[in-house]
């Protein structure tokens, strides 16, 4: 398979990832956007460096994107919990404590 | 009862376009074609259903899908570490943190509306079917078939991977800075996500009380 079809499924995963931030109003989805959104950059880097460079780069560049978004998760889960905690509720629209 | 015939055709049509993409991929280039339109449709089957599920665990484990088919993707581009770290990191990591947040949180089943998901899919299917046509039909990129002869078959390896890590041309810099920015991240996630005495006090009182 070309380079044109990793490309493909990349930009309809990155798609999918926004619909599933855009779509659902439960904190937990837009984390499982996000996910989606990391892994379509991730098969880009990958497909170009496998088709294109000579080095490492591609690869190196989808190992550091999986390490924060490691980092990412944790963190985003300690805040979805403290959210949970203060508003009683997992809905992105109701953590409005700086609007008043 | 109109919600099982509802989830019937939904995988009914995941079912069909899943075949459809398998022949597709064995007409245009055979075995290896065949492999990439699975993991390829794994990997669009499980977005899809995690969009599309009503429970928050079942779409999780949609993702489950996903992150093993991006895992086979990878193993198809000859990178063999990626493709094992794929399936350790975030199967193993990160799909087990979102179902701790699953569970430390409610259900909530009256929350997906069917034109929500059908609005937003139109739109950003839309959007996205533009840009591509758009990029399609205004760049050529220089590679798009398989790489020249004369290079070392195989470059995704995890010892080609490790002597990128640790040679002093190479990624060393942005290795260690990677495992500072991993420390102080979980450090901070521990400690955020620490419950304080008063919240324990609060939560004596009831559970899910509101602290004020």
């Amino acid at each position: 398979m070309g380079l044109g079809a990793y490309v493909g499924v990349s930009a309809a995963l990155f798609a999918l990832g926004i619909i599933c931030i855009l779509v659902r109003r439960n904190v937990l989805y837009v984390l499982m956007g996000i996910e989606m959104i990391l892994n379509a950059a991730n098969i880009n880097f990958v497909a170009f460096n496998r088709f294109g460079g000579n080095g490492l780069d591609g690869r190196m560049f989808a190992i550091f994107t999986i390490i924060l978004a490691a980092a990412e998760a944790a963190v985003a889960l300690a805040i979805v919990l403290n959210v949970f905690y203060l508003f009683n509720s997992i809905k992105p629209s109701e953590a409005d404590l700086l609007r008043e | 009862m109109s919600e099982v015939l509802l989830q019937r055709a939904f995988y009914g049509a995941l079912a069909f376009l899943t075949l459809v993409a398998l022949g597709a991929g064995a007409l245009s280039a055979g075995p290896a074609g065949i492999a990439f339109a699975l993991f390829a449709a794994l990997t669009l089957g499980g977005g899809v259903m995690c969009i599309w599920e009503r429970s928050v665990v079942r779409s999780a484990f949609a993702l489950m899908a996903t992150f093993g088919g991006i895992a086979g993707l990878f193993v198809l581009l000859e990178s063999d570490f990626l493709a094992m770290a794929q399936i350790l990191i975030y199967v193993g990591g990160i799909l087990v943190l979102i179902l701790f947040g699953v569970m430390l949180t409610p259900p909530d089943l009256k929350e997906r509306s069917l034109v929500r998901v059908g609005a937003g899919t139109f739109v950003v299917g839309a959007c996205t079917l533009w840009l591509a046509l758009q990029v399609a039909g205004s760049v050529h990129w220089a590679v798009t078939s398989a790489p020249r002869d004369g290079r070392t078959p195989n470059t995704g390896g995890a010892r080609e991977i490790g002597v990128g890590f640790l040679d002093a041309n190479g990624y060393v810099v942005a290795f260690e800075l990677a495992a500072v920015v991993l420390t102080v991240a979980l450090v901070a996630a521990v400690y955020i996500a620490r419950r304080k005495r008063s919240d324990l006090v609060t939560a004596a009182a009831g559970p899910g009380g509101r602290r004020v």
